[in-house]
């Protein structure tokens, strides 16, 4: 496979992707939904979950069971996922209210298990006061960047090529953005476990590149007087097979996690298992032209000077 | 030499299973105490397995602005005034934890739906001193009677004129021997209140009391005109220490906004442990069938290695006492995944060289050395992303962070060194056709 010949279709590829997942967030903007589906860990407020209700329920009647408690609209989204035991589909809603006291929490959790017979066991809520949402999103930025960095140094410093560290800074800001057109397209609830699946998806690529990487040193040894675009091409091809395994034994776990899982690790799962997607093909289609590039703008400029 | 070799997998044979073992049924040692010890089932869960509730609250200054630096003795006190109330409640297998400076955790397993009962917790500590007036004795359940404040007796002085708290060592009583007491700091107000309290009851007890209930009821030995006081008694450093901080969260410069709080039922967090397990189970009887199917002997290696990488995870959990999360069974979940990669590493490799014409035991050392910095190298990063997340972030995903960097770690142990013990065992033992390893 001639991946350095054929970078432009690669690159089409993966800005396309982007320009959706931007599209999508201005969609969103303009439709008054924000960006992203913002959680309330990062918007504050307060939100109530069931996941087994046992029988079919009517938004109306939640709305009605919310204002009647206090005087403010709220957000409700319906949930499904498959019982484990008896392989029926559970169905369940979780709501989302922007400022409310715990007296009226209280309240409106015992309207719910009245209306629906269900018992406290089976609600689960939380708070989050807006005056830490804030921390938690500049923990989240702080988050990806210092990590990205971190990986950075590790990299340049072990190759000593600033050429491979540059084509992975790059390869990773893609596959953040791409994990974030993710979250706009999906429409994801961007929350704690955004921090935890972004970090799982830079280590994932960074790791793919780097096998990548290490075949190019070894080849170069060996093969040193054929060009770089060739040398690069065999390299990403010798490690193809390992780049399409890993990821599929690490997508098996991650999949299966999403099929089954309750709706908390399904939320953490969908973006892993898209940013795997990208992770692997950044470093299999885009890392290694990216690092012909720089490595052919250097020689240029070395022959005109 | 093949004897050896045999030994070799015999031994291995008998780790993964003897391990697998330990990490599901535990080891029984009744002389040491040791029931089911090391057994999976013994992991300390979160709350959002188990159920229960976690409250954070934050320091608040009276202008209502947030508080960044309060003292780290205010901060112990308001700690040690939260766990008491707990305690009072019932709840005593609450945990009180001080997280980044000016915040407390409170978690509560097992209960569900008790929002008001979370706010009471969070209050103010009411600090009185009372003497025998102010006070009522109430028989408690079981047997016995203690004694609670009378609100109908105004108190003799309150936490506001206590200036502080503190725990001393020395020969207090002169009884030539030495023990912890604590040391009561009055402003001026408080002094001459403390003055007349004492005075008037000189050989009674003098009971402090916070949220009405006596938390201690010195006898009053002498009128006090000073402003500084000395309760002595047979403390040991841990009590004084109590007694102390719960003086002082009668005073406390700021009170304590809940910031965040949640609830989960115990049936949704059964519900949670119960499908991850299950999809852990599916996803990892993938992965073992992916890799005999595609690396054949070397696959049963890498599976082989898989067992005890995995039991060995759970034993590490628990002896570190490390609290298993839902984000973290992710973790175990998504590491098998990974783990599996310096496997897939080495084995093209070992592929690689057999294609070039080696012979099986130069491909399987070429194999394995030549795999080695691209393992290394890799895990590092993903380890950095996992040390940056247990720096950053907070709750139940620092357990995503915390299993999968054990996880990393192992994983390259078992990958590169038992899965090399199982490999050149098998090769001798006589399993040398180069098809068994991805020869043609």
């Amino acid at each position: 496979m001639d991946i350095i010949k054929n970078k432009v279709i690669y690159f089409a590829v993966s800005i396309a992707v982007i320009l959706i997942g931007i599209g999508f967030m201005i969609y969103n903007y303009s439709e008054g939904n924000g960006l992203f589906n913002l959680d309330i860990q990062f918007a504050g407020g307060t939100s109530i979950k069931v996941e087994k209700l046992g029988q079919e329920f009517n938004n109306d009647d939640i709305s009605a069971i919310v204002s009647e408690v206090i005087n403010d609209g709220c957000q409700i989204q319906r949930l499904e996922s498959i019982d484990t035991s008896s392989g029926d589909t559970n169905i369940g809603f979780s709501i989302k209210i922007k400022n409310i006291e715990n007296n009226q929490l209280s309240d409106i959790k015992n309207k719910i298990c009245e209306k629906y017979n269900i018992k406290d066991e089976d609600i689960e809520s939380t708070s989050i006061s807006p005056t830490i949402s804030g921390e938690m999103q500049n923990n989240a930025i702080m988050a990806v960047v210092v990590s990205c960095i971190a990986m950075l140094i590790y990299v340049s410093l072990r190759f000593r090529d600033i050429k491979i560290g540059s084509s992975c800074i790059i390869a990773l800001v893609h596959d953040a953005l791409i994990v974030l057109a993710c979250y706009a397209i999906f429409r994801i609830p961007f929350n704690n476990s955004f921090i935890a699946a972004i970090l799982t998806v830079l280590g994932y690529s960074i790791n793919a590149s780097i096998v990548i990487f290490d075949r190019l040193r070894e080849n170069r040894r060996r093969l040193g007087s054929k060009n770089s675009a060739d040398i690069m091409n065999v390299s990403i091809n010798q490690s193809m097979r390992r780049s399409i395994y890993t990821s599929l034994t690490t997508f098996f776990t991650i999949v299966s996690l999403y099929v089954f899982g309750v709706q908390s690790i399904k939320e953490f799962a969908l973006p892993i298992v898209v940013g795997i997607i990208c992770g692997t093909y950044s470093s299999v289609f885009l890392v290694g032209s990216l690092w012909h590039m720089f490595d052919s703008f250097k020689k240029d400029k070395r022959q005109k000077a | 030499m093949k004897r050896k070799n045999v030994i070799i997998l015999i031994v291995l044979l008998v780790v993964a299973l003897g391990m697998s073992a330990i990490s599901y049924f535990g080891i029984d040692v009744p002389e040491m105490g040791w029931n089911k010890t090391l057994s999976a089932q013994n992991i300390k869960h979160g709350l959002d397995l188990d159920g229960g509730i976690y409250v954070v609250y934050q320091a608040k200054g009276q202008d209502g602005n947030v508080i960044n630096n309060p003292s780290g003795e205010d901060m112990n006190a308001a700690s040690q005034m939260l766990r008491n109330r707990l305690d009072m409640n019932g709840w005593t297998d609450g945990e009180v934890s001080i997280e980044g400076g000016n915040r407390l955790r409170v978690e509560i397993p097992g209960i569900s739906n008790a929002e008001e009962a979370i706010e009471g917790i969070g209050q103010a500590g009411i600090l009185e001193f009372a003497d025998e007036n102010g006070m009522q004795i109430m028989p408690i359940e079981g047997g016995g009677q203690i004694a609670v404040r009378n609100t109908e007796v105004p108190a003799l002085l309150t936490g506001s004129n206590v200036s502080n708290a503190s725990v001393g060592f020395g020969d207090q009583s002169n009884t030539g021997k030495n023990e912890y007491y604590i040391n009561l700091e009055f402003d001026s107000e408080g002094t001459e209140l403390f003055k007349n309290a004492t005075s008037a009851n000189i050989g009674k007890p003098l009971y402090i009391c916070l949220d009405s209930m006596s938390i201690s009821g010195p006898r009053v030995n002498s009128a006090i005109t000073n402003g500084k006081a000395v309760i002595t008694g047979t403390f040991t450093k841990d009590e004084a220490t109590r007694i102390a901080n719960l003086i002082n969260s009668g005073s406390l410069p700021f009170s304590l906004e809940a910031i965040e709080h949640q609830s989960i039922g115990a049936t949704l967090g059964a519900e949670a442990l119960n499908t991850s397990l299950f999809a852990g189970v599916i996803g990892v009887a993938l992965v073992f069938i992916f890799m005999i199917i595609f690396y054949r002997v070397s696959g049963v290696a890498a599976d082989w290695a898989l067992v005890i990488y995995l039991s060995a995870e759970l034993i590490i959990l628990n002896g570190l006492n490390i609290t298993l999360t839902l984000p973290g069974i992710a973790g175990i979940i998504l590491s098998v995944g990974m783990a599996v990669d310096a496997n897939v590493i080495i084995f093209e490799r070992i592929k690689e060289e057999l294609a070039a014409g080696r012979t099986l035991r130069l491909a399987l050392e070429n194999g394995f050395s030549r795999a080695f910095p691209a393992i290394f190298d890799s895990n590092i990063t993903t380890l950095i992303a996992c040390v940056v997340l247990f720096w950053l972030g907070t709750g139940p995903i620092r357990g995503f962070a915390q299993t999968l960097a054990i996880g990393i770690v192992l994983s390259m142990f078992t990958a590169l060194v038992i899965t090399r013990y199982i490999i050149k065992g098998l090769v001798g033992a006589g399993v040398k056709n180069p098809k068994f390893f991805g020869g043609k």
